[in-house]
């Protein structure tokens, strides 16, 4: 290698961007030549100067939590930014449709509430798990939890470590859900995080209830006059399990 | 039925989103900081970028976004730049041999003295800030956000080649900066 091609050679060579031939063509050369020798020690300088040494900015929290927004404001929003319609048109053809449908749809409302909540739930344990706050209480101690929940809710939710069946309880939060504060108790089987929403039970009981919605399984149920919900990713039939063991757990087992 | 599909679909789309955009949002605003060099302007470019990375999610093949997004905010940079007097914009850069030396003294740094200074960061803050952003921009890709020459490529939308001679030439710039610094 020539010293022309070396001068040209030296930058891609500390990028690692040299073919490995060529690298030790560069390098044996270098081991000739002071003056290129030199040259490629100053290009590594300068890198390491830059790289140390340069201000790196990192995203405001103000930015970052507008930006975390985004794709997690209403559906509306999303469908109307899709649409590119300006908010008036959007809001204006929205109640068109609405004052159309809403003789009809009356009755249909009422029998699909249960699966409205079901995707609420759904919607929060996702929102759970990407804003990186699943726990408000980080502790698989069910004593620490349970008064944690006292004063914060008008209602004591069941708290239970099950960890010797493999569900290791890994704390609790408020949640929303159905218009209400919620417990939200965070439960984890191997790399899978569930979330059990516990709320008081309305005055119609509704039964055991499954679904699959998006990938994750959901199961609903009625305890101590709670109305209870896990959500996860994890398979149906553990998410049952971990539904049994706290009914269990309910009825002094 | 249009607002459950929407639903779904939407909840679908946040969680591409979460996975595509949010771990790149340091590398984003670090872009545009250093390409706006304000922190307001550099604000608004990633916001903006960041509802056109939503709206065009499926532009991004495979599960890495982190070239793509930065591809997004330095476009919307420049088409924010565009509005304004294009004065600072050079379109003859990579022709441009008054900003090119080759001279050997350029790369005559003092360790001691570059290592010693109490205010290198600022020094090498500034000697950045005096490249021509077509410059800068590559230095900020290659040795702050560690992109491939092929990456850089794909960002600026130039071939690796011009890649290679605008870092080697804003290296050369930045050398003589910072020599000047010294002085």
């Amino acid at each position: 290698m020539h010293c022309a091609e070396s001068k040209q050679a030296v930058g891609p060579y500390h990028d690692g961007e040299l073919d490995a031939e060529s690298a030790d063509a560069l390098r044996q050369h270098l081991a000739e030549c002071a003056s290129c020798a030199m040259l490629s020690d100053q290009h590594a300088r300068l890198r390491s100067t830059v790289r140390d040494g340069t201000t790196y900015f990192t995203a405001p929290h103000e930015l970052r939590a507008r930006v975390t927004q985004l794709a997690r404001t209403s559906p509306w929003s999303w469908l109307r930014r899709r649409m590119q319609l300006p908010s008036w048109a959007f809001a204006g053809a929205l109640a068109a449709a609405v004052a159309l449908s809403v003789a009809t749809t009356l009755t249909l409302i009422q029998r699909e509430s249960p699966d409205a909540l079901a995707r609420e739930v759904v919607a929060n344990h996702v929102r759970s798990l990407m804003v990186d706050h699943l726990a408000d209480v980080a502790t698989s101690d069910q004593h620490t939890v349970k008064p944690w929940f006292s004063g914060k809710l008008d209602f004591s939710p069941p708290v239970d470590d099950l960890a010797r069946d493999g569900f290791e309880l890994v704390g609790g939060r408020l949640d929303y859900l159905d218009g209400k504060a919620v417990a939200a108790l965070v439960y984890q089987r191997r790399q899978h995080r569930i979330n059990v929403f516990v709320l008081p039970a309305a005055g119609t009981a509704r039964g055991d209830r499954t679904w699959s919605i998006n990938g994750y399984n959901v199961v609903g149920w009625n305890q101590a006059g709670m109305r209870m919900w896990a959500v996860s990713d994890l398979n149906a039939l553990e998410l049952d399990r971990l539904h049994r063991l706290l009914q269990a757990k309910a009825n002094g087992g | 039925m249009l607002g459950f599909v929407d639903m779904q679909e939407s909840h679908t789309r946040a969680l591409r989103f979460a996975r595509l955009v949010e771990p790149h949002l340091d590398a984003a605003y670090n872009l545009a900081r250093w390409l706006a060099r304000d922190a307001h302007q550099a604000q608004d470019v990633v916001q903006e970028a960041c509802v056109r990375a939503l709206r065009f999610l499926d532009s991004c093949k495979g599960d890495d976004g982190r070239a793509w997004l930065l591809t997004i905010v330095r476009n919307t940079f420049y088409s924010a730049w565009r509005k304004r007097p294009p004065e600072e914009l050079n379109p003859d850069i990579d022709a441009d041999h008054a900003l090119w030396s080759d001279r050997q003294e350029a790369w005559d740094l003092d360790p001691a003295r570059l290592f010693q200074r109490k205010t290198q960061r600022e020094r090498i803050d500034r000697a950045l800030l005096r490249l021509p952003v077509e410059f800068r921009e590559v230095v900020i890709l290659r040795e702050l956000e560690d992109l491939s020459y092929r990456e850089i490529a794909e960002v600026l939308s130039v071939p690796t080649g011009t890649v290679m001679s605008r870092l080697s030439r804003a290296r050369g710039l930045l050398a003589r900066y910072l020599k000047s610094e010294d002085e």
